[in-house]
């Protein structure tokens, strides 16, 4: 990309947009296209986030909404948004004229401010532990995806997929497709609630029809699909060779007598997602814990955050697939650009957005119903099976720090036992944790103490050195903060 | 034209890499599995979520350590190595 | 619960590090102990301390015998509790001197601070560099302080409470004070809490170790005691192998610990842990409550690391967090009973140095309670000595 004259340090826009998936690449076009200065600030290499992830050059072959896609990278150019990849966003400050976000590229210090910043910064695959999780060749299904899409590499030869929600479909498709032996799929739940939700499959259809589709690849390629089962435990100890099965009650305890070893080389794991939720907490954006148990930031209609002059979209604001953050992402472009410029949005192109927010939402809801995650799985833990993956804490030391040290929640076992506290600061463990930890207090997981695992002032791993050295905006400016 | 693979070290061994493939997926497409040994039990770990999320793949480039494997795009030539521990024993005094 | 039948002797309010050595030491001393705690133990600025045991940095005065009769308790507790359970670590404490002028200084402050009996040496820069190869080059000299000690604070405060409630002490948390309970003589005789289950805790003595709300529960007693808050934070760094071996700061934290200035300060301390992390502090400013992150803060801290040890410019930065010292004006922390409140005793604004100073503060309140001549002399600690000062 060319450096625009927006580019130059010390320029403010009206608005940055953190992260470039479906939410964050319609926000950026639409405000963009409202004739909003904007930037579109990124990690990765390539626009697209981890749904329309691709290598250099793929112009996706094994992507759903790949014209969509397309149509928005070309709209990011023709409404002239900045686009900034390889940004690593470590801190969001609000000042008195704005935001100033703070990144690194290749580790050096990056600063850009703007008036108003839409915080798209999308989920990874949520967690559970269990015996041999941390094993080489024990993957999340959202890395095995991303191998096979982002490098066409197979994760391994004999993959099991395992967990719960509509995602463990499209990447076991994918795997059978590009010829990996897939040995099955292993469904936690039992997604039969959609039946009692007519209206929200009704307005869905296009989506049900995916997920049929992929059932009908897996069915093909003779890939077993079983519900109400998953993986328990992986063998081995350099690389894995194999895995336990287990068929799951209601609660997600497992069925006596109904463990089976399974042949594999590799599994791939996923209960739902968790958002990235650190720059709203920052921020100090009022939060709430979703009907999945993650938490999220709460948003208005116009997909404001409680602080003036944050916009939420995707997943950040509450789980609910690639189509919803789109349409999210693109009101929230339209509200920023008309709380920063005055550039009224069109009040139809307003209206459907709205009409389908409001079916993707119902769907979302449907599908957190379909596919919760009871508290069975903390049965499935021995005392030594690790639980924070960083710190090698296991989930007796957790017990520990509860029964023993007296701790009520999870903030407090994070100081006594210090899961959350290595490198990843809770991003995989934090969850797992807050449910232990809840449990084993007699209580359900509330968002305070979702809260106290998902605290992050430093979002992002940097040299002291390059904090030191400060912003890259030649100081004219310092904002007011 | 799709430029041609070229090739880097791991641990001493030449391992064949395409243009735009990250260190792990290079490595994994090569066989390998892990290129970590943990600080406390010498656990060995390699890729887990495999989009720079949990910091479980760090492995040793050009004798910098800490660098995550699924995120880092391999160059011809790079000298990657199994980090050991914090991966930073020059320190040590 | 009330106790009807055995109404205990002595109800803390906080089970911070003070509140839960002031328990350890009170059942050690064989009285009844409740705790009410408003949000979880060692939740608050416990949470965000280092947990120094110095007494490096206290300048000849009532506050370094304090400082010395803790670090000698300290000792002896992290024996009973097992030293390894609340990572009790005797590393010692390393000031470096910048210039021939602060070196000076600083040999003036040793040689004062080895005649209250503090172990204090005076070195060069030859073995400076032996006792932190790391250290800058730069430094002139400094002094070696082996007394110096830590130990982890939220550990250190589980185990203290674990420690009294087996003998015998009850703790709330999740239990916040709303008033006083006082008899028709008007002296204190227990508390009303927000609590359904404890709803009244009474006791024959109230100890206040509310930490930085120390001050309002005082306001609440009728007896107050300024306690403010001085927010500062703590940079962690990734976990390396031992690089630094002491708590290593330079000279010029000292003139800090004690200034009066309303300004934000930074001096920065530079320690390794046994978790591998590096811990970088001590900013110290004058901003209320006030939660936000201040990037310029961080990056003064960082900058001020890397000037002590150069090789943390490549060093990844991982976690802050930050807290609030509770401080009195004078900078001397408030240890005893308060004539103006007969039956409510203080054992609160011990500023950045609560961890440290919370073995004696619990052990001299114990020996109070008892009837035992306390081993200092408390009057310095007073409880009403600011009303004096405004009078």
């Amino acid at each position: 990309m060319t450096t625009s004259p927006a580019e130059r340090p010390g320029t403010r826009y009206d608005i940055a947009v953190l992260g470039a998936g479906p939410a964050g690449l319609a926000a950026a076009v639409a405000a963009a296209g409202q004739g909003a200065g904007t930037v579109l600030i990124d990690a990765g290499a390539r626009p697209g986030g981890q749904y329309w992830r691709h290598r250099e050059g793929d112009e996706g072959a094994l992507h759903h909404g790949w014209g969509h896609f397309r149509r928005l990278r070309r709209g990011l150019s023709a409404h002239g948004a900045d686009y900034r990849p390889g940004h690593c966003v470590w801190h969001v400050e609000r000042t008195e004229a704005g935001f100033t976000v703070h990144a690194t590229r290749e580790g050096s210090p990056r600063t850009v401010r703007a008036k108003a910043v839409i915080v798209a910064t999308g989920a990874y695959d949520r967690q559970l532990p269990f015996p041999g999780w941390t094993t080489p060749g024990v993957f999340t299904a959202g890395a095995v995806q991303a191998l096979l899409k982002g490098h066409g590499v197979p994760a391994g030869r004999r993959i099991a997929v395992a967990g719960t929600g509509p995602f463990l479909l499209p990447v076991a498709a994918g795997l059978a497709e590009a010829g990996v032996r897939v040995v099955g799929v292993f469904e936690a739940g039992l997604p039969t609630a959609f039946g009692r939700h007519p209206l929200a499959t009704l307005r869905n259809l296009p989506k049900l029809a995916e997920g049929a589709g992929y059932l009908g690849t897996l069915l093909r390629h003779r890939v077993p699909y079983r519900t109400r089962t998953t993986v328990v435990a992986a063998h081995g100890t350099a690389t894995v060779t194999g895995a336990t099965v287990a068929r799951l009650d209601q609660r997600w305890r497992i069925v006596p007598g109904s463990t089976r070893e399974i042949d594999c080389d590799t599994v791939a794991v996923g209960y739902g997602f968790t958002p990235q939720t650190e720059i709203p907490l920052q921020l100090g954006c009022a939060m709430r814990r979703d009907a999945d148990g993650s938490l999220v930031a709460r948003v208005d209609a116009r997909q404001r955050a409680s602080v003036d002059g944050v916009y939420v979209a995707g997943e950040a604001c509450g789980v609910g697939g690639a189509q919803l953050s789109a349409v999210e992402g693109e009101l929230a472009g339209l509200h920023a650009a008309y709380a920063t410029t005055g550039s009224a949005p069109d009040r139809r192109r307003l209206a459907g957005l709205l009409r389908r927010r409001a079916a993707q939402r119902s769907f979302a809801a449907a599908l957190h119903r379909a596919y919760p995650v009871p508290d069975g799985w903390q049965t499935w833990l021995e005392r030594d099976t690790t639980v924070c993956r960083c710190e090698e804490v296991t989930a007796g030391a957790i017990r520990e720090a509860v029964d023993d040290l007296g701790a009520t929640d999870p903030r407090a076992v994070k100081l006594y036992a210090r899961p959350g506290m290595g490198l990843c600061q809770g991003r995989v463990c934090g969850y797992a944790t807050t449910c232990l930890v809840a449990r084993a207090t007699g209580r359900r997981p509330t968002a305070d103490d979702l809260r106290g695992m998902a605290t992050r002032p430093i979002a992002h791993p940097l040299t002291l050195g390059a904090l030191a050295a400060g912003d890259d905006s030649g100081g004219d400016d310092s904002g007011g903060g | 034209m799709t430029p041609p693979p070229f090739a880097f070290t791991f641990d001493g061994r030449l391992v064949r890499a395409e243009p735009g493939q990250s260190v792990a997926a290079a490595l994994i497409a090569a066989g390998h599995r892990s290129w970590r040994h943990t600080r406390a039990e010498g656990r060995p770990r390699g890729v887990f979520c495999g989009i720079g999320v949990c910091f479980d793949c760090l492995v040793t480039i050009n004798g910098t350590p800490n660098h995550r494997a699924c995120l880092a795009e391999v160059r011809p030539g790079d000298v990657v190595s199994t980090q050991e521990g914090a991966g930073r024993d020059d320190l040590a005094c | 619960m009330t106790y009807p039948s055995s109404r205990p002797d002595v109800l803390i309010v906080g089970a911070g590090v003070v509140g839960a050595a002031c328990a350890y030491a009170c059942t050690a001393a064989g009285l009844r102990v409740a705790v009410v705690e408003r949000g979880a133990a060692g939740g608050g600025t416990t949470s965000a301390g280092e947990g120094n045991i110095l007494v490096s940095d206290k300048e000849p005065g009532p506050e370094l015998d304090l400082a010395l009769l803790s670090s000698r308790r300290w000792r002896e507790i992290s024996e009973d509790l097992g030293g390894g359970t609340v990572e009790y670590e005797a590393k010692g404490g390393v000031v470096v001197a910048g210039s021939r002028e602060t070196a000076d200084g600083l040999l003036r402050l040793t040689a004062g601070q080895r005649a209250r009996g503090v172990d204090a040496v005076d070195i060069g820069p030859g073995e400076l560099s032996e006792l932190e190869p790391r250290v800058t080059r730069q430094a002139v000299g400094g002094a070696f302080y082996p007394q110096d000690a830590q130990v982890q604070p939220m550990l250190a405060t589980a185990h203290l409470l674990r420690r009294a409630r087996q003998r015998g002490a009850v703790v709330h948390t999740g239990t916040g004070v709303v008033g006083f309970v006082r008899d028709r003589r008007g002296a204190v005789t227990g508390v009303r809490t927000d609590s359904a289950e404890v709803p009244v805790v009474s006791a024959r003595w109230v100890i206040n170790a509310a930490g930085t709300w120390a001050g309002r529960l005082s306001r609440l007693a009728g007896a107050p005691v300024p306690v403010l808050p001085r927010k500062g934070y703590v940079l962690v760094t990734e976990p390396l192998p031992r690089v630094v071996r002491h708590k290593v700061y330079t000279a010029e934290y000292l003139a800090n610990v004690a200034s009066s200035d309303a300004g934000l300060e930074t001096s920065v301390v530079v320690e390794g842990t046994r978790a591998g992390t590096v811990l970088i502090g001590a900013s110290r400013e004058r901003v209320g409550f006030d939660r936000g992150v201040s990037l310029p803060v961080l990056r003064t801290l960082a900058a001020q690391a890397i000037g002590l040890f150069p090789f943390l410019a490549d060093v990844l930065l991982l976690r802050s967090y930050l807290g609030f010292r509770p401080y009195c004006p004078d900078h001397l922390p408030v240890i005893g009973a308060d004539p103006r409140a007969p039956g409510l005793l203080h054992a609160c604004g011990h500023e950045g140095a609560g961890v440290g100073l919370a073995a004696a503060t619990g052990h001299l309140l114990a020996q109070h309670l008892t009837g035992e001549r306390p081993d200092l002399d408390l009057t310095p600690f007073r409880p009403d000595r600011f009303e004096e000062a405004t009078a």
